[in-house]
């Protein structure tokens, strides 16, 4: 018995193989893990050091987010004002919003509520396809199917404009919001509903006075997850929205947003140069930006999921 | 009588409330078609318009007269060339922070700021993953304008991609399995290795699947890490420079002067003709699997 | 408790007291299962038993949150700092309330925990799949279709090939942890036979919801109530009515539970 307990007691405590495989396995995928901390902090450390020369030589803050005038290569007196661009960005973003909204809200309660088996799949099958169409499909779309369109519709000069990058955001930013709304009212418990309908509610009234409500925050991550979408969205805009610098009077001007501005200038920039330096920083700005939008509707949807 | 008279009151709001209701019901339904009958539309455009100057020709033969004639052989290439690195660095290192995440992550805060990581890496605009490339690869790295250089731009990019779909699909295997086996005396590793992973690799699969999709779509983050606007010659190696798919489709929309119209429709084609195709597969592929019930 | 016999006890229990973070799950227990023996733990739904198996395997160490303070021995050997916690759960069989049949087939099931020892040989490995499965009273029902889902088997069939992978493990000791949940009446008295049979060779904690099984089965019980331990003692006698507490006696004869 001594020497049966002594065995045991050896093996018990004794580090076999599969004990070191297992941990090495265990720090291999932690840090893969990590390794997505790591290029967040890259992506912010790498385009930091790309644009810090800017902020440390001509830059003001008040002139970069106030001054409507971004001519970086101005001869004699550049200067850097994002205003325009800021004005760009958001006015194809909320007129993208104004489309996604309630389109990719009704989606989600019919084929989350209403349609049924097949119906519903297929739906669903759509969406999800229309989710993978790449930007620049979309922006060719604006280009050449849009662009005509506008200009015989409404019968002005040129149909790249705030109306054209509107529509094509928010079809793109569409999908992907039914999919997480459409997520948002599946996690409303069964029982919210069955009570509901206990108490002889019809289906419009359960989903209006119960569902939606109960809802809200997961629908509201939905919006803020497009508004980051539109935000960023960068193939699309440029080739759907004239890219001019403009601050836009209605949706039939041209503008040009951030991102476009990275994309059509940095290409034409010695690197280094403070005009390289203030995409750069425009970069900064983006990511500050999308970084407070995606972690607001983090917190926003998993406040539902903690309650 | 007053018992018909309640019946015939409730009768009549009922058929109020179910008039509403049909009417909701077409509301929302229309407004579902809204959204996508449009997108139909555009596609059925594309493909009457593009259809055209699609060939065996188009797809293998390179662009010529100033990329106002010929095929898209060098971007076709390039992509395959961009989309393979780029899963070659994305899918083993997506996979494993998926274990991590999966079988191994304690709920504590740092496994929160992963997660939250994550959220954000896939929040981040694109044309800020490509100054990303630029800052990182292209220039302290010192890798140049190179598919090297835009595939790990990708591969960092579409990396929530794969750790989201493979976390899913390592959750959908159920926990009673897991414990099953750790009651054995089974290592984490060894659970994992020979009844997770069996399980999951279909479901990993699909999500890589899904990569490759996204990825070839791509085009601000390779439009200054390793995409040129045209190249006379195709890509040797990592360390060249190619031409891509979907940068092709911004290039002859809006670069070249004189273009043929059926030329950039024949290219977004291809490029949505790919897309799609990959998107279906796994779709496809995911529905396969969910009618095979392995428990 | 006096051990009857001159073999340390099998486990021994201390002031154990199991937490989920910081709310108690059981406090306070203290006891011994002897070798050979089947003991019994009876007790209503959250009363702590699935938590003390738990412990005693250290499977605290995979579930979130979960924690314990006191002694488990187990053949003399304090649990506590052991590093390999895996060998230690390769020398315990568990049987959960709800079968779990892995997705592999029945045969790869039965051979999973031979494998995890090194055993690789075919001849082997066929020999042990049998013998587990034939103890289990499955073998006739699927020695046949061994290659098939050990998941898509009926509830009461993926039960006794549970326990004829607990088996397979050779093990020590075997918990059973309310097995008769999925299991219909017949099923339930041939798994009953067959502990019967095994309590020659190895030690059995026996969890259960149903008194009378206890009464059958085992040597002495446990009865745990609402994270306490309220009494351990020989169960003809509590079943007689010779308690130290009057719960355990209204728990017997049904008036609550």
């Amino acid at each position: 018995m001594a020497t049966t307990k002594a065995t045991e007691q050896l093996d018990f405590d004794r580090y076999n193989q599969e004990w070191y495989i297992d941990k090495l396995v265990q720090g291999v995928v932690f840090l893969a893990g990590i390794s997505a901390i790591v290029f967040v902090l890259g992506i912010f450390i790498f385009v930091t050091m790309e644009g810090i020369g800017f902020l440390f030589k001509d830059f003001s803050l008040s002139q970069f987010l106030l001054s409507p005038w971004w001519e970086p290569t101005d001869d004699d007196k550049p200067t850097y004002g994002i205003l325009a661009l800021i004005a760009g960005t958001a006015s194809v973003t909320g007129l993208a919003m104004v489309v996604a909204i309630p389109f990719s809200l009704g989606a989600a309660i019919y084929i989350g509520e209403f349609a049924t088996g097949k119906t519903r799949e297929t739906l669903k099958v759509l969406v999800e396809l229309l989710a993978a169409i790449p930007s620049v499909v979309w922006g060719f779309i604006g280009l050449s199917i849009m662009n005509p369109l506008i200009i015989d519709l409404f019968d002005v000069p040129v149909g790249l404009t705030v109306l054209n990058a509107g529509i094509i955001l928010g079809l793109m930013a569409a999908p992907i919001m039914t999919s997480i709304a459409e997520d948002a009212l599946k996690a409303v418990p069964d029982r919210y509903r069955e009570a509901a309908e206990a108490l002889g509610a019809t289906r419009w009234q359960v989903i209006f006075k119960t569902i939606l409500p109960a809802a809200k925050n997961g629908l509201l991550g939905a919006v803020l997850l497009g508004v980051g979408r539109g935000f960023g969205e960068t193939m699309a805009v440029l080739m759907a929205t004239g890219h001019a610098i403009n601050i836009p009077d209605s949706i039939f001007d041209s503008v040009r947003a951030l991102t476009t501005t990275i994309a059509a200038e940095l290409g034409e920039t010695a690197v280094g140069s403070p005009h390289y330096e203030a995409l750069f920083t425009i970069g900064i700005f983006l990511f500050l930006i999308t970084f407070i939008i995606n972690l607001s509707a983090d917190l926003i949807v998993r406040g539902i999921r903690n309650q | 009588m007053k018992h018909s008279t309640q019946m015939f009151a409730e009768s009549d709001l009922n058929n109020r409330n179910r008039r509403y209701e049909q009417l909701f019901k077409t509301l929302f339904l229309l407004m579902t078609l809204l959204l996508i009958i449009p997108v139909l539309v555009i596609l059925g455009t594309l493909i009457v318009k593009g259809s055209g100057s699609l060939s065996i020709e188009f797809l293998f033969t390179e662009p010529t007269n100033g990329m106002t004639e010929g095929g898209i052989f060098p971007a076709l290439l390039g992509t395959v060339w961009l989309v393979s690195v780029a899963l070659l660095i994305s899918v083993p290192l997506g996979v494993a922070a998926a274990i991590y995440l999966s079988e191994y992550a304690p709920d504590n805060w740092y496994t929160r700021i992963i997660n939250l990581a994550i959220i954000n890496l896939a929040g981040v605009p694109s044309i800020v993953h490509a100054l990303f490339g630029v800052g990182a690869f292209v220039i302290f790295f010192g890798f140049g304008t190179s598919i090297l250089a835009a595939s790990l731009t990708l591969a960092i990019m579409t990396l929530p991609v794969v750790i989201v779909s493979t976390r899913e699909s390592l959750q959908a295997v159920p926990h009673a399995f897991r414990e099953a086996c750790w009651n054995m005396g089974a290592t984490r590793w060894q659970t994992i290795r020979k009844v997770v992973l069996p399980n999951a690799v279909s479901g990993i699969l699909t999500g890589v699947i899904l990569e490759v999709s996204r990825t070839t779509g791509e085009t601000a983050p390779i439009m200054f890490t390793g995409a040129a606007f045209f190249l006379p010659y195709l890509p040797q190696g990592i360390f060249d420079q190619t031409m891509a798919l979907s940068l092709h489709l911004f290039v002859v929309a809006t670069q070249v002067p004189n273009v043929p119209e059926s030329l950039p429709y024949g290219v977004a084609l291809v490029l949505i003709g790919i897309v799609l195709l990959m998107n279906t597969l796994s779709i496809a592929f995911r529905m396969h699997l969910r009618s095979k019930k392995k428990w | 408790m006096v051990s009857q016999t001159e073999k340390p006890p099998k486990f021994s229990v201390k002031d154990l007291t199991i937490r989920y973070g910081t709310t108690p799950a059981l406090s306070g227990v203290s006891l011994e299962v002897e070798e050979n023996e089947i003991f019994g733990i009876i007790g209503p739904a959250n009363a702590g038993k699935t938590s003390f198996l738990k412990v005693l395997n250290r499977m605290d160490t995979m579930t979130e949150g979960m924690s314990y303070e006191g002694e488990i021995e187990f053949n003399g050997i304090n649990t506590r700092k052991l590093r390999n916690l895996y060998a230690l759960r390769s020398r315990i069989g568990v049987v959960f309330p709800l079968p779990v049949g892995l997705p592999l087939s029945i045969y790869d099931n039965v051979a999973f925990s031979p494998r995890l020892r090194g055993i690789n040989e075919k001849k082997r490995l066929d020999q042990i799949v049998e013998q587990s499965l034939t103890r289990a009273a499955l073998w006739d029902e699927v020695k046949d279709r061994l290659d098939s889902l050990g998941s898509l088997l009926s509830g009461g069939q993926q039960q006794r090939l549970t326990i004829a992978r607990a088996l397979s493990q050779d093990p020590d000791i075997l918990f059973l942890d309310e097995f008769s949940i999925a299991v219909d009446p017949v099923t339930t008295m041939r798994i009953e036979d067959v502990l019967v049979e095994l309590k020659q060779e190895m030690t059995i904690i026996l969890v259960t919801n149903l008194v009378q099984q206890a009464r059958r089965l085992t040597r002495r019980t446990a009865f745990f109530l609402s994270g306490e331990c309220v009494e351990v003692g020989e169960t003809e006698a509590m079943f007689a009515g010779d308690v130290k507490d009057s719960r355990t006696s209204d728990y017997i004869e049904g008036r609550f539970g």
